[in-house]
């Protein structure tokens, strides 16, 4: 078996893994799981401004957590760029990433979105918040996530499925700053409302639009994307426990690998990436909002308003995910 | 080689027990061990109801359009389950266009039922995976001789009771092989049970290993599974290995079928019709409606070539290596039918059986174990590094292929080499031929045929799996299945309309080839 295994291995070592050389002067090699594969705009603009390629791969977190994790101290990859600080959090600690810090990160990205370890840091925002249908509901009618659980909302609701890591860190945070036993309450509040589970942001909104539901709980730059094409879809979004907690947040976020070959040019990406100019173009290629509170907002979702953040560090998100599926799991949220 | 994958998983079970492990055990286990079994279940009725009785239709009856719909109705093997799911979900849910038709049109209360649910899932399913008891059904009754339903006919029996009391149990092997491989299928599928939202053990082996990162306990769910699939496959057995039917004397000739007319014969080409539409026509129609506006929205992938490309290359790959495999494995039978060598040619098909997401579990385990201790060693003695050969290439996504696939190829070949008559070995032999030449200048000439069905067979399996696709790709390495799961996953549905619309047209190859080995068999 070794024989030909090995054959193959050469033959397509080509269109799979990539060789180990030294890498070349001045590049960076990005493993990111944004959506857009590594086609930022920002990088573009990196490259303009300090000479410094950029080379980057696509995948699903799940993958570059598994490509980092078995490639070790051979990987090509200097600084893994990945959504929703669950997966951060536990790149980090498997010892994937090693330190990033300096005065201007710290200035320019907030504390609550950053590692209280300094492994990785957050470059955009993705508030997750309550979708309304705007012919069916009055946004007074709305409070808070626990409100949700009202029996007014019996039959009305549409709720993401719970195998999915959007829920698991919008719960994981509630465990965090209320305990589980509370979090427990709420999500069993939540299921006694019959809600319709959709595995899919965008098919919730589509959900609500048509009127099987008439609300939900989605990542916002889902809705920015549909009204970029169509400006009279009739949701809107509604900022929930403005008068305690705030909304909740999570991010997409950058580190540096624990075994990074370009080490000096990775830390200069990230720093560039957390400037207001940088901040922009990032956030904006997918309507989400920009880490960095100096940013200019996209106008689509500028018309959203200013809301109050969540503040509990989005770490949180990874610290408590496994209490947090294991919560849904007890409480019949599939 | 083949055998160490299931080894892998099945010694997974004494490795300790984790905390996800425990977990899962407390809430999720039984409940997946049931819905995986009910799903199972389920498709296997569902798949014995329609394929039997669309057979049945064909074989005894004429009536209006049977001889276009006698073959038409294989057609549906083409689509992946997973496709047919997506399909129907973006037309028949909610928020999709038939719902809002109808509420437009009967008023807003009008709602049909979700579509997200068991029901949905069996639907699919049954839709996709019939065809494999029809193909079995139909050849089964028509080789069966007329007689003994004449004579039952003759005793008074009705139709009916003739049917279940003679036709069904000599049919009896083939249907249940039949429904043994829809079930297989069911079980081993991921794309459709995740957009669906329906959890099986297939789906857990995924979302543990890729939402937990607990590749343990990944692995002990994936040998729950494989304790699946074992039953199915002593299941299929016994019901290949058990007597035939002994027809006495001769074969008599087939009953003739008998010529419907009116409201009989309508409604024989409108069942017949109904099938064909709901799991093919309508959701090719679709996707190519989709298609068309995802090429006039500029949504094709700008890599779209260099994806088609791959998955061939990739395919082809290992669909040459798996025939390669065949005909070595099968030639060897044929030299020395010792029961060691039949043994080998019995574990290696059983591949087929096992779902892709338990092969991939134990294909990743021992390559990364060679990876992080062979490896170090070759690179002390070369002096240079050679970085990850298996868990950072495709070899192991090959292998996993090879595994699972190699059946298909070396039934194929077992089949075509069996025609040909040992006396032909013999007189090769005996003008001095050595083995090898033998085989390369008497049979491989004359197995061609059936070298390129198992060649198109393997090809099109390959391009059409996911789950094991999913959790073996190396990196930046997607497929059209990838593509597909990608989109639909985000219920992109219009996105994913272009590769699927493409695996489905590479679909119909080996399923045109079926349908002209059935029409050449016909009477």
């Amino acid at each position: 078996m070794s024989a030909w295994a090995w054959t193959l291995a050469v033959a397509l070592g080509v269109g799979g893994g990539f060789g180990v050389g030294m890498g070349e002067a001045a590049e960076v090699v990005v493993y990111s799981a944004r959506s857009h594969y590594g086609q930022e705009p920002a990088f573009e603009a990196f490259t303009k401004k300090t000479g410094i390629q950029i080379k980057s791969f696509g995948g699903d977190s799940g993958q570059l957590f598994e490509r980092l994790k078995a490639e070790g101290d051979k990987t090509p990859a200097d600084i893994l760029i990945s959504v929703d600080a669950g997966n951060l959090w536990n790149a980090a600690r498997a010892g994937l990433l090693s330190r990033v810090d300096s005065p201007e990160i710290q200035a320019n990205i907030p504390a609550h979105l950053r590692d209280p370890d300094h492994r990785w840091v957050g470059l955009t925002v993705r508030a997750r918040t309550i979708m309304y249908n705007t012919r069916k509901v009055r946004p007074e009618e709305l409070s808070t996530y626990e409100a949700l659980g009202d029996p007014k909302w019996k039959g009305r609701l549409c709720l993401r499925t719970s195998s999915h890591i959007y829920n698991q860190s919008l719960l994981a945070t509630m465990i965090k700053r209320q305990g589980e036993a509370r979090t427990e309450i709420t999500v069993r509040a939540w299921m006694a409302n019959m809600p319709t589970l959709i595995n899919s942001d965008t098919k919730i909104l589509e959900a609500i639009a048509a009127g099987q539901c008439d609300v939900g709980l989605t990542n916002t730059y889902y809705l920015g994307r549909i009204l970029a094409k169509d400006a009279s879809f009739p949701v809107a979004p509604f900022w929930p426990n403005q008068q305690t907690s705030g909304a909740h947040v999570n991010i997409s976020g950058a580190g540096v690998t624990a075994h990074a070959r370009n080490r000096a040019e990775a830390f200069k990406l990230i720093e560039f990436l957390t400037s207001p100019e940088a901040q922009q173009m990032f956030a904006d290629s997918n309507f989400e909002y920009p880490a960095n509170p100096q940013a200019a907002v996209d106008p689509l979702i500028a018309r959203w308003g200013k809301f109050k953040q969540d503040d509990t560090n989005v770490a949180a998100a990874g610290e408590f995910q496994a209490a947090a599926t294991r919560l849904a799991d007890r409480a019949g949220y599939k | 080689m083949l055998a160490v994958p299931i080894l892998a998983v099945v010694s997974s079970l004494t490795f300790p027990k984790g905390e996800v492990w425990l977990h899962l055990w407390r809430t999720q286990l039984f409940e997946l061990v049931g819905s995986t079994f009910l799903l199972v279940i389920g498709v296997g009725a569902g798949t014995l109801v329609v394929g039997t009785g669309l057979a049945w239709l064909v074989v005894h009856y004429r009536f209006p359009g049977r001889s276009v719909l006698e073959w038409a109705l294989i057609l549906p093997l083409a689509v992946p389950a997973y496709v047919m799911g997506f399909v129907f979900l973006g037309l028949f849910e909610y928020s999709g266009p038939v719902q809002t038709g109808l509420r437009r049109s009967l008023g807003e209360g009008v709602r049909l039922p979700e579509l997200r649910s068991y029901w949905g899932v069996v639907l699919m399913m049954t839709l996709v995976f019939y065809p494999y008891v029809y193909l079995l059904a139909r050849t089964a009754f028509r080789d069966q001789s007329g007689a003994a339903i004449e004579t039952a006919r003759s005793l008074g029996w009705s139709r009916a009771q003739t049917f279940l009391h003679v036709t069904l149990p000599m049919a009896r092997p083939s249907l249940v092989a039949g429904v043994a491989l829809a079930m297989m299928e069911a079980m081993a599928d991921f794309g459709t049970v995740a957009t669906f939202g329906y959890r099986t053990l297939t789906e857990a082996v995924y979302r543990v290993w890729y939402g937990m990162f607990d590749r343990i306990a990944a692995t002990q769910l994936a040998s729950v599974l494989l304790l699946f699939a074992l039953a199915l496959i002593l299941l299929e057995r016994r019901s290949r290995g058990r007597a035939r039917f002994t027809q006495t004397g001769r074969r008599g000739p087939a009953l003739a079928p008998s010529e419907l007319r009116g409201w009989g014969a309508a409604a024989a080409t409108a069942s017949c019709l109904a099938t064909l539409t709901l799991a093919f026509l309508l959701p090719v129609g679709q996707l190519a409606w989709w298609a068309a506006a995802a090429l006039r929205d500029g949504q094709i992938a700008p890599a779209f070539g260099a994806l088609l490309t791959r998955t061939c290359v990739l395919a082809a790959v290992a669909a040459l290596l798996a025939c390669l495999l065949a005909v070595l494995l099968a030639y060897a039978g044929r030299l020395h039918g010792t029961p060691t060598v039949r043994f080998v040619v019995q574990f290696a098909s059983m591949g087929y059986a096992l779902p892709g997401a338990v092969i991939a579990v134990g294909v990743l385990l021992p390559l990364a174990w060679v990876d992080h201790t062979v490896a170090p060693l070759l690179e002390r003695g070369l002096g240079h590094p050679i970085g990850l050969l298996f868990t950072g290439s495709a070899a192991g996504l090959v292998l996993a292929y090879l595994v699972r696939f190699l059946a298909v190829s070396l039934q194929t070949v077992e089949a075509s080499l069996g025609k040909i008559s040992p006396s032909l070995d013999d007189a090769a032999r005996s003008l001095g031929a050595r083995a090898g030449a033998a085989l390369r200048r008497v049979h491989l000439p004359l197995i061609r045929g059936g070298l390129m069905t198992a060649v198109i067979l393997v090809f099109v399996e390959t391009m059409k799996e996911m789950p094991a696709t999913l959790l073996l790709r190396p990196f930046g390495f997607n497929t059209l299945a990838v593509e597909i799961w990608e989109r639909t996953s985000e219920a992109m549905w219009q996105e994913a309309s272009v590769p699927a619309l493409t695996l489905v047209g590479v679909g119909l190859l080996p399923v045109i080839v079926l349908v002209r080995l059935s029409l050449g068999s016909s009477r």
